[in-house]
């Protein structure tokens, strides 16, 4: 007997609408379908997409697995940046050398994202793309100035980060355009980063997330900072009022304080059952002392 | 050329689970763990949330511990597969297994598929990790009954056990010359 004749009846399951599947082997294959079939989603490691789909709040007519286009994946040193291919998971984000040591909010925010077996599947490209404005990778994004790498058929473009991000769920990507790679431009020498995700248990969403990339001039004089902020409006927002206040200033937990309850500036966040706006506005606060403080003892 | 499968056909899956070749027919909607389940009736895997929250539907995929609720039955195709099924010998339980049954590591069970493959995985990678590191391999499996503290402990030992088994097998198989 097939079980399915049980309890676990096709009414029981929870099942995406209907759609067409096509897995393509290549770049130019993808954007080819792309092209050519009408409402078709690009499927990357689906950890958000086919969650998404089986509760019908998205239903695609099409969807193009690009997951197992393999030269997609790569973490790789460039001249002046470094290129994360946009299929590269999470977990391999968190344990990669070169971005632990130099680009630590990037490891710090994919460690904290979903848990180990999402972690195995979901990529950076396509949290990128998904831009949950709750989502950690993003808001990391956005503080580390990343740059977007987007392939359409007349050619590639590459978008900054501020541009990137549009609306919540939303970005620069087209629909006939596929994310290939996105840029972390080398950070200066005297240069510490990191990204505090503020969540009530384990691989929630965040409350507030905070990334920030902190760089000094001679002393502990702050050079240059930015600060990314997470689910606190529609897409992820730069503390620019708080790093204004820091720049030129010595890093001391007084400058600190003020450049934090400066943090809130600009950001409208929601209020929801895991926190409400004014608790939300507060821990912007908080998170903006605890991360800058966590990334100046990585400088 | 792309592998194409209309919304309104059935698509071959052909992969390897346990060692073993499987090929069904599925939906491009079917999840990898309702084909698993109802199509090649390998129940061992179960599914809980169904939103891949809970990790009961945790297989080993590609060599990756993955939420089999949160894939395609169609991506599948070419894979190899280790689930709950494919872990005894016969009548010799997985190091991992004798570990959770020896340390009371479940009470109903419905967890322990996923949580095998889960701690399994974490132990392929990290031999010999400490409670906080267990803690965190497990962390997308949910467990209604132990509270967790057995669960660690079972993990724990099955380190240990696995750990001497290496160390068995190595001292009684002289290391391969290469070929």
């Amino acid at each position: 007997m097939k079980y399915s004749q049980g309890i676990f009846s096709d009414s029981y399951k929870l099942t995406p609408k209907k759609f067409d599947y096509y897995a393509a082997t290549s770049l130019d294959e993808a954007l080819s379908l792309l092209q050519e079939k009408e409402d078709a989603k690009i499927l990357a490691g689906g950890q958000s997409l086919l969650a998404l789909m089986k509760l019908r709040l998205a239903a695609p007519q099409a969807l193009i697995d690009i997951s197992k286009i393999e030269d997609l994946s790569y973490v790789r040193e460039e001249r002046g940046y470094l290129a994360i291919g946009a299929l590269t998971i999470h977990d391999l984000i968190e344990h990669n050398e070169t971005i632990r040591k130099r680009f630590t909010l990037l490891a710090d925010a994919a460690s904290k994202i979903g848990d180990q077996q999402i972690r195995n599947r979901g990529t950076i490209g396509g949290s990128a793309c998904h831009a949950d404005p709750a989502a950690d990778l993003p808001t990391a994004l956005l503080a580390a100035n990343a740059q977007f790498v987007i392939r359409g058929h007349s050619g590639q473009r590459v978008v900054p980060a501020e541009e990137f991000f549009v609306d919540t769920f939303t970005t620069a990507v087209q629909p006939n355009e596929v994310l290939t790679e996105i840029r972390i431009p080398e950070f200066p020498p005297k240069t510490g980063s990191g990204y505090i995700k503020h969540s009530r248990r384990e691989g929630d969403f965040a409350i507030v997330g905070v990334g920030a990339v902190v760089t000094l001039a001679d002393g502990n004089i702050c050079k240059d900072v930015r600060i990314g902020l997470g689910s606190v409006a529609a897409t992820p927002i730069r503390a620019k009022a708080a790093e204004d206040y820091l720049r030129g200033k010595p890093l001391d937990d007084k400058t600190i304080i003020e450049a934090a309850e400066r943090g809130p500036q600009g950001a409208d966040p929601p209020s929801d059952m895991h926190g409400s706006r004014e608790y939300r506005l507060e821990m912007i606060k908080v998170f903006i002392k605890r991360t800058v403080k966590l990334a100046l003892t990585r400088v | 050329m792309a592998l194409q499968a209309l919304k309104t056909g059935m698509v071959q899956v052909t992969c390897k689970i346990n060692g073993k070749e499987y090929t069904g027919m599925a939906e491009p909607r079917t999840l990898l763990v309702h084909f698993l389940r109802d199509d090649l009736n390998l129940t061992g895997t179960h599914i809980g949330c169904d939103t891949g929250h809970c990790g009961a539907c945790t297989i080993m995929f590609n060599g990756k511990a993955l939420k089999s609720c949160m894939l395609l039955a169609v991506q599948a195709q070419g894979a190899e597969i280790l689930t709950v099924e494919g872990l005894a010998q016969g009548d010799k339980l997985h190091p991992i297994q004798e570990a959770f049954w020896e340390n009371h590591g479940l009470q109903c069970g419905y967890c322990t598929p996923g949580m095998l493959i889960a701690g399994l995985f974490l132990l392929q990678r990290n031999p010999d990790p400490t409670e906080e590191e267990i803690r965190r391999g497990i962390e997308g499996n949910l467990c209604r009954c132990t509270g967790y503290v057995n669960i660690v402990k079972s993990i724990k030992a099955a380190a240990k056990k696995m750990q001497e088994l290496k160390a068995q097998s190595s001292q009684a198989t002289p290391t391969p010359k290469s070929q």
